[in-house]
């Protein structure tokens, strides 16, 4: 699904991925664990295609395509979601005019017929009760004056109404109480399909008790420093990131 | 500069789609403007006596005017003695009485820029009266509205079938003195609409009209008089369209608007003149006076704009609110590009006893284009408990470009509340990725983000209008990407 090899990124010149390597299967569900400012926001938004990050090395190959070479929303279209460490507030744009848009844009990409306003409709309520979103949301604007909490789930929404091929959730745990962890876990894991991958990029040990991964990878210095199971996490847990770091040395 | 303003840069760079010039013959005086001018308009529209020596006094004291200066607009001097004052469509005593009689080319014309004329008659169930140059050649709906008693028709014919109404309105919000361009206007003004309103009558359709300035160095005079009498309600859509020229276009407007007791007027605009190529060349300069008068209690005048086109806008749509409980409204969008100057606002004068305004700009630049806003909210001594809310919003798209705004408050009541709010905000990069991340094209995305912007103000248009107006701001800032 995802092969990533040999990916150098910098940022302003300066080196924030030297040389990292990643390959996702189908059906996969992957965590990328590390600690603040070792990268992880900059690998999600290299494979989502953000501005301002420059690669220069490696390449990111999805589902057979060279996406480096692919605008942002191509991307998307052809499955990729990004899940906003901080989702952006777009006064006056309803949640639901967004989404209808980018529906539709996926739809035409693959050839498919856009959804009319029924259609559509029935397949929002039906998403909503995933994450156990109210229906005002889809009105408001969006992301503006949502909570925390409420932007992420927000945020896992719109990856049950796009269906991915490939999710990066960036974060989506932080700033959620225990019980609206519990609920968008909940979500992500029955959006969890074979033919789905998911990158969990996360800073705590905490979501993968109910998000449960295939395979765990801790980031540090731009590279992946250790991978293993879900058992990985628990060690990180206990003995922090320092201790990775004593063993990558 | 970074490549996402360099990106929106050149989503921004859009060409004028409706640069065309209809080749029709046009009986057009030549440049100059003295008093044969002026008589020579005046007879051409066989108007009363009464006309022609308001046009007269109004000439004079334009003579004794200065052109003004405005500190954030600037443009070369305009040589008022080289505009041509007069153009008309050739057949222009022979003028057709249905589309039928229409020259097939200036309704081609109409085709061109989505205006069809026959359509809009069986779609929309609006009344159009469409000015090209300077001579009304299309009026339809007339007897559905002669059924309710609104008339509806050109100012000239007004002046020869009702003149009673005109004498007593023409000028009476708007006098000749009030500013140059006002004088200037009631001196040579030749085409325009009238429209009445008569006691507690609904206008059964939405009113409108859409200018277009076609002949080389021929400057418009629009004049505009909507009266609605006690208790009665009208809806006015103008729009406006010009094609590509090399010279700038002098364009002096007034619209005139009045509101008696219980009565209520919505007057909209859309405008999307030719706002000249990126070097700032060609374009209309827009110099309009657009004034409300609610003239008895609880009388209502909503103005709501958007403003795409002109090199040069400078325009206060205003409201005196002379009537006890009397409402003002303003909302409007304008949107600078390239070397566009816009310089708009609104005033707002409390007069009446318990009076409330309301004020929504919207500022959007992009290129090089200099956005102002402009507002005056005058509490008289006698406005007892008079209210205004002013909400003064700019968006900015890159680095070149610039908004300004200016609140002036005049405040002689002590009971007055007036809250005024303002912000500035760039379309971020953050929103743009995170539209397109969804799926979204740049050109959506830019679109979406600036259509949410003025999301207040589109609300305020009728249904069609709101429609017109977000494509409007699509093309404006749609680009070469893709
Ligand atoms: N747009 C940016 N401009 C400058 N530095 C950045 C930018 N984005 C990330 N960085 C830097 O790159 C490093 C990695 O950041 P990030 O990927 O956000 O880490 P993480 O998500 O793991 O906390 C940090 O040192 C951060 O300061
Ligand atoms: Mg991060």
């Amino acid at each position: 699904m995802l092969d990533i090899k040999n990916l150098k990124v910098t940022v302003d010149g300066k080196a924030i991925l030297n040389g990292l390597n990643l390959n996702v299967g189908p059906g996969e569900v992957h965590a990328i664990m590390g600690p603040n400012g070792s990268g992880k926001s900059t690998l999600a938004n290299v494979i989502a295609g953000r501005d301002g990050y420059e690669v220069t090395n490696g390449s990111v190959t999805f589902m057979g395509n060279d996406l480096l070479s692919m605008a942002p929303e191509d991307r998307a279209r052809e499955g990729v979601f990004l899940a906003f460490q901080y989702p952006v507030e777009i006064p006056g744009v309803a949640n639901i005019a967004l989404l209808k848009e980018g529906l539709n844009a996926a739809r035409r990409h693959r050839g498919e017929t856009e959804l009319d306003a029924l259609d559509f409709l029935k397949l929002v309520r039906e998403k909503l009760k995933l994450v156990e979103m109210k229906e005002e949301f889809l009105y408001r604007s969006v992301n503006e004056g949502f909570s925390g909490g409420e932007k992420k789930r927000n945020e896992i929404f719109q990856m049950a109404m796009l269906e991915p091929s490939l999710a990066v959730l960036d974060e989506t745990d932080s700033g959620l109480d225990i019980d609206a962890l519990k609920t968008v876990a909940g979500g992500v894991n029955a959006l969890r399909s074979e033919d789905r991958s998911i990158i969990l990029v996360t800073h705590y040990q905490r979501l993968l008790d109910y998000i449960v991964p295939d395979r765990v990878h801790v980031l540090a210095g731009g590279r992946i420093l250790r991978s293993g199971d879900k058992q990985l996490a628990l060690d990180l847990e206990e003995r922090g990131y320092g201790w990775i770091d004593t063993v990558a040395a | 500069m970074n490549t996402a303003i360099k990106e929106l840069g050149e989503l921004v760079g859009r060409e004028y789609k409706e640069g065309f010039v209809t080749d029709i013959e046009a009986e057009t005086l030549p440049p100059g403007l003295d008093e044969s001018v002026i008589r020579f308009l005046s007879g051409k529209k066989s108007e009363p006596d009464f006309v022609l020596q308001w046009r007269l006094e109004a000439f004079h004291r334009w003579q004794a005017m200065e052109c003004p200066e405005w500190a954030h607009v600037h443009y070369d001097p305009i040589d008022f003695q080289a505009i041509s004052y007069y153009s008309a469509p050739k057949r222009d005593e022979d003028r057709p009485r249905s589309l039928d009689e229409v020259d097939p080319k200036l309704l081609e014309t109409y085709n061109k820029l989505g205006i069809p004329l026959e359509e809009q008659k069986a779609l929309a169930g609006v009344a159009v009266d469409a000015v090209f140059d300077s001579v009304s050649v299309a009026t339809t709906f007339k007897d559905k509205l002669a059924e309710v008693g609104v008339i509806f028709c050109p100012l000239s014919e007004a002046m020869v079938n009702h003149p009673e109404l005109v004498q007593e309105y023409l000028g009476s919000v708007v006098p000749p003195s009030d500013n140059f361009y006002a004088a200037l206007n009631s001196a040579v003004f030749t085409e325009g609409s009238f429209v009445y309103v008569p006691k507690g009558v609904r206008c059964p359709m939405e009113l409108s009209t859409y200018f277009r300035i076609n002949a080389l160095n021929t400057g418009q005079f629009e004049r505009t008089l909507i009266i609605a009498d006690e208790g009665s309600y009208v809806s006015y859509l103008e729009g406006c369209t010009a094609p590509m020229r090399d010279e700038n276009q002098l364009h002096a407007a007034v619209v005139e608007l009045v509101a008696m007791k219980d009565a209520e007027i919505k007057y909209s605009t859309v405008q999307n003149w030719y706002p000249g190529d990126e070097e700032g060349r060609g374009g209309i300069y827009n110099f309009v006076t657009k004034r409300g008068a609610c003239r008895g209690d609880n009388a209502k005048i909503s103005w709501t704009q958007v403003e795409t086109g002109s090199a040069i806008t400078w325009k206060y749509p205003s409201v005196l609110l002379e009537g006890n409980h009397s409402t003002g409204e303003f909302y409007s969008v304008a949107l600078t590009n390239n070397c566009q100057q816009a310089d708009t606002g609104t005033k707002m004068v409390h007069i009446g006893e318990h009076t409330s305004s309301t004020i929504i700009s919207k500022g959007i630049s992009a290129g090089r284009g200099q956005n102002a806003y402009r507002g005056l909210v005058k509490v008289l001594k006698g406005a007892k408990e008079a209210r205004n809310y002013s909400q003064c919003d700019s968006l900015l798209m890159g680095d070149r470009c610039g908004a300004h705004t200016f609140p002036y408050l005049e405040v002689k009541n002590p009971t007055a509340t007036i809250e005024h709010e303002a912000t500035t905000s760039k379309i971020g990069e953050d929103q743009m990725f995170y539209c397109r991340q969804r799926g979204l094209s740049e050109e959506d995305a830019v679109s979406m983000i600036v259509n949410g912007f003025c999301k207040e103000v589109f609300r305020e248009l009728p249904m069609e209008f709101a429609v017109e107006a977000q494509k409007l701001l699509g093309i404006s800032l749609e680009g070469a990407v893709g």
